[in-house]
């Protein structure tokens, strides 16, 4: 059989399965793309700019858009992946919707859910008027208005890093990878909205992991004078002006720390999607002890799964920047005909 | 600040809640403070609510603040609760109504430990059966007494002979309320409501008419905190840590506290005696102190029931402005008559008098 007949599903319309789809496309191979959206971008969708260089999020969606234009994909929204089996010499991948698809080969790219930050009461999300979440304050970014609820200028904003992720209470031992350097570029662009305003990050450390990310660290203390302050908020509550009030152990100092605030911005982490989960139950997919897809080899086997003819793409693994999943993708992509043509 | 986000949080902690037939175990601390408390709770159990609450005399204290004080060990307070359940189990009970916020820490404790570690329960059958020749079932349920006031606050809320309201311009009063910690923040799946946003007060407080306070300092300390007061020498990170509360809670001109701890209720009241004999400084209006009260005496309030046989006199913060406030006439005069018509000593500088 051909190579260009093959046809694989690719369950995830997000930055990975996006990028897998137009991959695969582009080697002639047949593409069903699964989104359980109305449109395909998953959290991209939301972002304003992206860390380490402040390039609009728009010209990384335009990339993938154009990636996935193209005839050999038949795209699929609304409707997500409930099942995939191996079976003979195919996978059966059922749709949510009943359809069932018979492929070569299937790539899940379920991707990632933020993390509920309601689940951290002592922050107040959901509660307090002021208290927000960093693709909240995206959303702000992108309607070019950083306000409070009832519409004020911030004059002082902190930053809550590690807002679901290294958090035992929360189940969640993992590191998010890219909350801290998001944090980072938050805290630029609200200095560079407000330059009036005061920003202070509360962090456990400053993970600035990738390319170009100690600069931005850097740069955002030297140009920007984003105050960074070493110690988790211990709670939050609301004074008689609405006025946030935190209570932070500054560990550097050796003090406790109160603040007023007019805004707080949590950065909340990546956790395993809740369709990914349904997928993996569903399907007999191992998971890890983080809950994200087990890969069958941290090393050289970063996108096989347990089972036959079903590969890995993206954050449904781990947590991961864009850059990263890109690649990611791209190896899952390589994985995946390698696969179909050894068979 | 969103009400229907704290409602989404009081709905993932709610317990179970017998509805009648509980073992009381009362409180060595609330019996030497608030003695009328004890007395009130179960005449509002008995007389207006029409439940079965059983009292065993051979019932002792349950060593918590030995416990916390690090000079009982933790084997011998599980035989202690062990004898409490033995006579709760002789007695046909299964459902435990616990006075005290220390001792309801320390059931919790407990059960969570046995449950977690089977042989720690084995063992503990084993001491007691050694020591008294008893043996025990595990209650099916605790409760602390504030729970089924809680359970039952819009029975009582349908007696009420006054509301939390201001008489004379219908405002609903404001209400701090304070939980203790080891009600609510050892165990949050245990209290009604979790750690974060109790709502075991709040929903007393709402349901006879007031209004809550939420003010920055709601969850700091009360100031007890065993060691801060039980130590001598540390009794100032005491003071301070009710002057920081009083503080906070100030500015939204609060017409009284509930606790439901008693050492809360104890050094809420008491500190503001001491910080006005230190610095001539109150927190109430007019300068007047706050007065500090206990779920019991407010539900007693509520239904009717005379603050004076309540012991509400004896609180160094005198209630007299809010009964004004609610409408309650209640002579101060009477406030130190024996029932013998006698009088009794009266406390000196009582704050509100």
């Amino acid at each position: 059989m051909s190579a260009a007949l093959k046809h694989i599903v690719v369950a995830g319309g997000g930055v990975a399965g996006m990028e897998a789809a137009g991959a695969l496309a582009e080697m002639g191979h047949r593409v069903s793309l699964v989104e359980k959206e109305k449109n395909p971008g998953g959290h991209l969708l939301q972002w304003h700019a992206l860390f380490p260089d402040h390039r609009p999020a728009d010209e990384v969606k335009h990339y993938l858009n154009k990636r996935i234009r193209n005839e050999s994909i038949t795209l699929y929204t609304g409707t997500g992946v409930e099942k995939i089996k191996h079976h003979g010499h195919e996978v059966v991948v059922t749709l949510s919707d009943g359809t069932l698809i018979n492929a070569d080969a299937a790539i899940i790219a379920t991707g990632f859910d933020l993390f509920d930050a309601r689940r951290k009461e002592e922050y107040g999300y959901g509660i307090y008027d002021n208290v927000i979440t960093s693709a909240e304050l995206e959303e702000m970014f992108n309607a070019g208005k950083v306000t409070t609820a009832d519409g004020r200028i911030p004059s002082r904003v902190g930053i809550v890093h590690c807002v679901g992720s290294r958090d035992e209470k929360v189940n969640n031992n993992h590191c998010s990878k890219v909350c801290c350097v998001t944090a980072v570029k938050q805290a630029i662009e609200i200095r560079k909205q407000l330059p009036g305003s005061e920003v202070f990050c509360f962090y456990m450390d400053m993970r600035m992991y990738g390319p170009y990310y100690e600069e931005l660290y850097r740069e955002s203390q030297e140009v920007y004078n984003v105050n960074y302050i070493r110690g988790k908020v211990s709670e939050a509550s609301v004074n008689i002006n609405n006025r946030l009030v935190i209570k932070v152990e500054d560990t550097l100092a050796g003090r406790p720390l109160k603040m007023e605030l007019d805004m707080m911005v949590l950065m909340v982490g990546m956790e395993m999607s809740k369709p990914g989960t349904l997928l993996a139950e569903a399907s007999g997919l191992k998971r890890g002890i983080n809950r994200f897809f087990e890969t069958a080899d941290h090393h050289y086997g970063n996108n096989l799964s347990n089972v036959r003819g079903v590969f890995y793409a993206g954050t449904c693994t781990a947590p991961m920047n864009i850059t990263d999943t890109i690649s990611h993708a791209r190896a899952a992509v390589a994985e995946t005909v390698r696969y179909i043509n050894s068979r | 600040m969103k009400l229907e986000g704290k409602k989404r949080i009081w709905a993932e902690y709610q317990k179970d809640i017998p509805d009648d037939h509980f073992f009381y175990v009362r409180s060595c601390i609330r019996q030497t403070f608030f003695a009328g408390s004890e007395q009130t709770f179960l005449k509002i159990m008995r007389d207006d609510l029409k439940k079965d609450v059983f009292e065993d005399p051979r019932h002792t204290t349950c060593t918590g603040i030995g416990y916390h004080g690090d000079v009982v060990p933790f084997e011998t307070i599980q035989t202690v609760v062990a004898r409490h359940f033995a006579l709760a189990t002789e007695a046909g009970y299964k459902h435990i109504a616990i006075s005290c916020v220390t001792s309801f820490g320390i059931y919790s404790e407990i059960l969570e430990t046995w449950k977690h570690f089977p042989e720690t329960l084995a063992r503990t059958r084993e001491d007691l059966y050694k020591a008294t020749g008893r043996t025990f079932d595990v209650p099916e349920t605790i409760s602390h007494t504030s729970d089924i006031i809680y359970k039952f606050r819009d029975e009582i809320a349908r007696k009420a002979k006054y509301n939390l309201v201001d008489i004379s311009t219908g405002k609903p009063l404001k209400v701090v309320e304070h939980i203790g910690c080891h009600y609510s923040k050892m165990f949050p799946n245990y209290g009604i409501g979790g750690a974060e946003f109790p709502h075991v007060l709040i929903g007393m407080i709402e349901s006879w008419g007031g209004d809550v306070i939420d003010y920055p300092e709601r969850r700091h300390c009360c100031g007890f905190g065993f060691r801060q007061y039980l130590i001598q020498a540390n009794r100032g990170y005491s003071v301070s840590a009710t002057r920081k509360k009083l503080e906070s809670m100030e500015p939204y001109k609060p017409d009284m506290i509930v606790a439901n701890c008693p050492g809360c209720a104890m050094f809420m009241d008491r500190w503001q005696y001491t910080i006005k004999e230190i610095d001539d400084i109150t927190y109430g209006h007019d300068g007047q102190g706050i007065p500090v009260l206990t779920y019991e005496e407010m539900a007693g309030l509520v239904l009717g029931y005379d603050p004076w046989n309540m012991g509400m006199q004896y609180h160094n913060v005198q209630s007299l402005p809010l009964l004004r406030k609610m409408g309650i006439k209640a002579d101060p005069a009477d406030r130190f008559l024996a029932k013998d018509g006698s009088r009794l000593p009266e406390p000196a500088n009582l704050i509100n008098s």
